[in-house]
């Protein structure tokens, strides 16, 4: 190999590591549903639907009292931001409460605690967006752990086992989503379980159930007749940071780039 | 042999029974990589049934029918059928045992997290007839004139 190879090899090989691995993998959920053959018969999915979503925040309330949360502590396994996009192209989000309160002014909350109105005119576009634990198919938080203290199930939930969890707050760090956060009573980590007392008894998610303009719905990506999962095949839809190639499988209709 | 070569021999021995005798005693037995493998199933096993073990309190508007069929009946034909009883009335746990009666909730806000006016034309709010709860009969229950389980606009005009 001469001086000349040599340099363009290595500028060939150096290109080729800046690309993250994972912009190579764009997200197919056919390919979720083609992997083990006739082994696992469910793994849970959820859909979000920006568009129908009012902000009312019934499923923040339903959440918090369907898994034993604090009321009026500040953390929430779902919650509900509101994006409100500026003519002059800002873009201002908030979620005060996590959402749990619903948005019944037009004052948006900034960092800093003051609030801020913005006039009907000088609005593009405004919107809710329901978030929550994507269920990665490739789970960082899960990665992280030290102890095997969370750990995905068969049919794809994400748990953490309270009575292994010490509290390192690795898992909450690696979330690309900030799903995670620490209970305010046990001082674990905790997080969206998908409601996996309900969906295994055949029920849905409080918050599915709360939602009333069917704005969030859970599936089975197993199942080729599930409505969601013939939503999520036959379509145009998004995931949350994709590029972090964790496979997040809470799908969304009507994300708008805005959205982070 | 010399003693002085078997003595940090016998601790070290000592010392690696002594963390396989802690990890077999702190370890749980249902510990293990599980379905998900070495990557993401390390878990004990046991944790997956106490997550199913957990109460269920929202029990949906099915449950509401087989007692407050009228209630049913009567929001299903009206712009409120698709919410659930539970979101106005919290959850059934219990009841009607105990609790025997479910919180009747006539606060305002109730109504106005999807109510209140929001000028924002690409959410879905924008398909819910707002007010402005400072101009709309401020400090007076929504029940009062509207019926929480069929909402017509009453036409007595005030
Ligand atoms: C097994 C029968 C039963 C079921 C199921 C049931 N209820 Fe009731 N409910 C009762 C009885 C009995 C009372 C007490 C009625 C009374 O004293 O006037 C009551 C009272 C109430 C009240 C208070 C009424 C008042 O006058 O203050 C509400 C609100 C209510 N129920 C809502 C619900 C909702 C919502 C559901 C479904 C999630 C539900 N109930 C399911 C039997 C039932
Ligand atoms: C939009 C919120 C909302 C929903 C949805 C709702 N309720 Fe109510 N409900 C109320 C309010 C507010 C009152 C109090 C009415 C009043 O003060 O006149 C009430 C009163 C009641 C009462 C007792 C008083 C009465 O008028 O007899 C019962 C029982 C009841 N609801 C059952 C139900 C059931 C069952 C459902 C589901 C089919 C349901 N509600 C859905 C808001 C709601
Ligand atoms: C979960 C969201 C939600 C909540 C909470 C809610 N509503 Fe509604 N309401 C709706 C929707 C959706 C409609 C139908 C669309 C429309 O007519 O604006 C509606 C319609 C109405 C209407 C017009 C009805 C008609 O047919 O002309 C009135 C009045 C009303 N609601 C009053 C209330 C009152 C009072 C409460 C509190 C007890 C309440 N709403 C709570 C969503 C909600
Ligand atoms: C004193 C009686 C009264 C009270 C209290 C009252 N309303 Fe009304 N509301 C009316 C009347 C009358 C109308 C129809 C005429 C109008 O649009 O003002 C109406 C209309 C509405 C409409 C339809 C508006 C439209 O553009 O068609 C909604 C939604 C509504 N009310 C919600 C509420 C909510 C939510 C509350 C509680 C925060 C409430 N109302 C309290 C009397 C009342």
């Amino acid at each position: 190999m001469n001086r000349r190879e040599f340099l363009k090899n290595s500028i060939t090989v150096i290109a080729g590591l800046a690309v993250p691995l994972s912009a190579l993998e764009f997200i197919n959920p056919k390919e979720l549903l083609a992997d083990k053959p006739g082994g696992e018969k469910v793994r849970w999915i959820f859909l979000v639907d920006t568009q129908k979503c009012v902000g009312c925040g019934l499923c923040v309330m339903a959440c918090k009292a369907e898994n034993e949360l604090p009321y009026d502590a500040d953390v929430s396994r779902t919650w509900v931001e509101r994006y409100v996009v500026t003519r002059d192209g800002n873009t201002l989000i908030d979620s005060p409460k996590e959402g749990r309160d619903g948005y019944t002014s037009q004052k948006i909350t900034m960092g800093d605690g003051t609030s801020r109105n913005v006039r009907p005119e000088d609005i593009e576009k405004a919107f809710f967006v329901p978030k929550l634990c994507n269920q990665c198919e490739n789970p960082a938080c899960v990665q992280v752990c030290p102890l095997g203290a969370t750990y995905q199930t068969q049919d794809g939930v994400v748990l953490v086992d309270r009575k292994m969890c010490m509290g390192c707050g690795y898992c909450i760090m690696a979330c690309p989503y900030a799903a995670r956060f620490f209970h305010p009573v046990y001082r674990t980590a905790e997080k969206c379980t998908f409601c996996y007392h309900r969906i295994t008894k055949g029920m849905k998610t409080a918050c599915v159930d709360a939602c009333s303009f069917d704005a969030r719905r859970i599936g089975n990506l197993r199942d080729p007749n599930d409505p969601v999962t013939k939503t999520i095949m036959s379509g145009r839809i998004g995931v949350l940071r994709e590029e972090y190639g964790t496979k997040p499988q809470v799908y969304y209709l009507g994300l708008s780039r805005e959205v982070k | 042999m010399n003693n002085h070569v078997f003595r940090p021999l016998y601790l070290a021995l000592a010392i690696v029974a002594l963390v396989f005798l802690a990890r077999y005693l702190l370890v749980p037995k249902d510990f293990g990589a599980h379905e998900r493998g070495y990557m993401y199933g390390w878990h004990r096993k046991g944790n997956e049934n106490e997550w199913k073990a957990v109460t269920v309190k929202y029990k949906t508007s099915a449950y509401c029918k087989e007692c407050h069929d009228d209630k049913v009946a009567g929001i299903s034909s009206s712009s409120h059928r698709f919410i659930a009883c539970e979101n106005c009335h919290g959850p059934a746990l219990g009841h009607p045992e105990d609790p025997m009666k479910l919180n009747v909730d006539t606060r305002r806000e109730l109504c106005l997290r999807c109510h209140a006016f929001l000028p924002y034309p690409s959410s879905g709010r924008s398909a819910i007839r707002g007010i402005d709860p400072e101009v709309h009969y401020p400090g007076k229950q929504c029940s009062m004139c509207h019926n929480p389980h069929n909402p017509r606009i009453p036409t007595s005009r005030s």
